[in-house]
């Protein structure tokens, strides 16, 4: 080949590639699955902003308020996230929510067991759950929503049956006095920053109370949880082989199958993380309400898959984001609180739910399209 | 040792009461093509499957490297050195290249517990691979979506020439191709051939096959026809082996006939 040619040719690469690059620097920012949730979550703020800035939602009061609702709901919205990712749902967290909050609550007052080993007890039972529905899953090949559905009813009536038999009622209180001097419930009971709290209330500078101590106390435990599993579950599905198999597995089954990805291993283990998930999100409400509910967390998981969808994840599997799950739990959360605030009925948060959930479909349903079919 | 990398001598396979294979045998050698022709049903998905570990042979052997073999499943095929190519690819789409390219078999680093995906080193691996193939990867992050039909075709050859393939069988890589696209992978095959990998190539498609193969078995109902290299071999005699073309003789025959028929009228 001469130079000639080659010169001519290199150049003409050259110049497809600066076009190209254009094009795809563009794309990779529209091809984010967090990208809605992020903007949505701006725009929900710049709204409650407007119509309810002077209002205290965004107080330091009203701030902690709305992103601890957010934080519980994004708790378990992550997980569901994982699992969606991998191609599969499950329609049992909300049962699970009320079934781990009973495996804490029963033993510790009516067995007299530690406060901790209930809690122990609690997560391996989840496990069990998990493994349970992960492997019928894998094994009977039926959808994950038929089995998780059935998981729905036998968890969430087992709860209330056992609960019912054993104390006579469907809820346990008296836990509180149970948490100060155990070894491990503080994880989860424990509001963190109180000096900086104690110190923006001695400079004025936030609310206080008429004994003046401030009105927000402190962080509470489920917004450090939320910000500590959204960083574990990022770096999990960017950065590590395991992560790499969850967006195979719910890519494409049979692919990934014949590559040597252990698919069936991968959601057996996204279903015990859901299931464990909704057992923190039962620790943190159980030990904070001081009390068991038999029916805690009803519904919880249709919220979590609709802020995990909101967040960008596909409902067909391999695509999403644990980042986008969280921005849909704080639109959720800020939504739900915020309307509080507003002049609005709070009737109408269901109706907005909904709607959000159908742009974020539609939405997503585009996105697919591009990354799939543009060639 | 004989010179053949691997044989299949006498394979047969059966489901029940129908008989999918029987006695087929051939035979590569490295650096050489071997094209599997056969019209479909003809019996080369099961022995593609049987070729790969998916299935066992009910009768025959299999000897790879001069020693009798037997794949108890995908696995022990593939740590033989038989990697295939199925026409679905194993390619994930929404995914980007690298990650399709290294999906099961990730490059790690860091301490144990902490391992991450060396991305870095990954998209590096895989960019420098396809452009040995001269498909220039703009970004290997971009998803395999955007990608063409011959582009994911070598994406998948490359992945598994990279991860150690020495008998490469790929399952109709041109079908669903244009005859640009196809010509780029037909390239790409004689390329890995002439380094030293023994390719089975299943096709229908004898204007594909011809070219590329340096010899030839056509599969008919379930049995072998024979093997024959290319100086013993025309096109038109292969094309003649293939079911289709006695059938299409006889349909010509029959068009003339009718178009007689009506001119008499």
């Amino acid at each position: 080949m001469s130079e000639k040619s080659k010169s001519i040719s290199s150049k003409k690469s050259s110049i497809e590639d600066e076009r190209l690059k254009k094009v795809s620097n563009l794309k990779i920012l529209l091809n984010r699955p967090e990208l809605g949730a992020l903007g949505g979550s701006i725009l929900v703020f710049i709204f409650f902003g407007i119509v309810a800035g002077d209002t205290g939602m965004f107080s330091a009061y009203g701030m902690l308020n709305f992103l601890d609702v957010s934080a519980n709901l994004g708790i378990i919205a992550i997980a569901a996230a994982m699992l969606m990712i991998g191609g599969e749902f499950d329609l049992s967290i909300g049962s699970m929510i009320g079934f781990a909050g009973i495996c804490i609550a029963i033993p510790a007052i009516y067995w007299g067991w530690p406060l901790w080993i209930s809690i122990l007890f609690a997560f391996a039972m989840a496990v069990l759950v998990g493994y349970f529905n992960g492997i019928l899953v894998v094994k009977t090949g039926l959808p994950s929503f038929i089995v998780t559905l059935a998981m729905l009813f036998i968890l969430r009536g087992a709860t209330l049956a056992i609960t019912r038999l054993i104390t006579g009622r469907t809820q346990v209180p008296g836990l509180r006095v149970l948490i100060e001097n155990d070894p491990i419930a503080w994880v989860f009971a424990t509001d963190t920053f109180k000096w900086l709290f104690t110190w923006l209330g001695s400079m004025k500078l936030i609310e206080l109370r008429t004994d003046g101590t401030p009105l927000a106390t402190g962080i509470p435990p489920s917004v450090i949880w939320f910000i500590l599993l959204t960083i574990f579950a990022t770096w999990v599905l960017m950065k590590t082989r395991y992560g790499n198999w969850i967006f195979a597995s719910g890519g494409d089954k049979v692919g990934a199958t014949n590559v040597g990805v252990p698919v069936g291993k991968v959601k057996i283990s996204l279903f015990i993380g859901t299931a464990c998930a909704a057992t923190l999100f039962a620790c943190i409400q159980v030990l904070d309400a001081g009390s068991a509910d038999t029916m805690r967390g009803t519904l919880k998981e249709l919220e979590a898959i609709a802020a995990a969808v909101v967040g960008g994840c596909l409902l067909t599997g391999g695509y999403g984001s644990a980042i986008g799950a969280a921005f849909g739990a704080l639109i959720f959360g800020t939504v739900s609180m915020g309307i509080f605030y507003t002049d609005v009925d709070t009737d109408w948060f269901k109706v907005f739910l909904g709607a959000m959930m159908l742009i974020a479909v539609i939405f997503n349903n585009f996105i697919r399209r591009r990354v799939t079919e543009s060639k | 040792m004989s010179d053949y990398f691997v044989q299949f001598n006498n394979i047969s396979k059966f489901f029940g009461k129908v008989i999918a294979l029987k006695d087929v045998t051939m035979k590569v050698k490295k650096g050489e093509i071997m094209c599997l022709l056969g019209d479909n049903g003809a019996g080369k998905s099961t022995l593609i499957k049987t070729l790969s570990g998916v299935h066992k042979p009910d009768e025959g052997e299999i000897i790879v490297e001069g020693e009798k073999t037997v794949f108890d499943s995908p696995k022990d095929a593939l740590d033989m050195g038989i990697a295939t190519v199925y026409q679905d690819l194993a390619l994930v789409s929404l995914m980007s290249v690298t990650r399709n390219f290294f999906m099961g078999r990730e490059p790690q680093k860091g301490i144990p517990f902490f391992k991450t995906f060396d991305i870095e080193k990954a998209n590096k691996i895989a960019a420098d691979r396809m452009g040995q193939i001269g498909i220039d990867v703009r970004d290997p992050s971009q998803a395999v979506g955007t990608m063409s039909g011959g582009e994911r075709q070598c994406l998948a050859i490359s992945r598994a020439i990279y991860f150690g393939a020495k008998v490469l069988i790929l399952d109709e890589p041109t079908s669903a191709l244009g005859v640009h696209q196809a010509s780029v992978v037909l390239k790409y095959i004689v390329k890995a051939a002439s380094q030293g990998l023994a390719v089975i190539l299943i096709t229908h498609n004898v204007h594909h096959a011809y070219p590329v193969g340096n010899s030839f078995t056509v599969l008919n109902r379930g049995k072998s026809l024979g093997t024959y290299s290319k100086k013993d071999l025309s096109r038109e005699k292969l094309l003649g082996m293939m079911a289709g073309g006695e059938e299409l003789d006889k349909l010509e025959v029959e068009l003339k006939e009718m178009d007689r028929i009506n001119k008499s009228n």
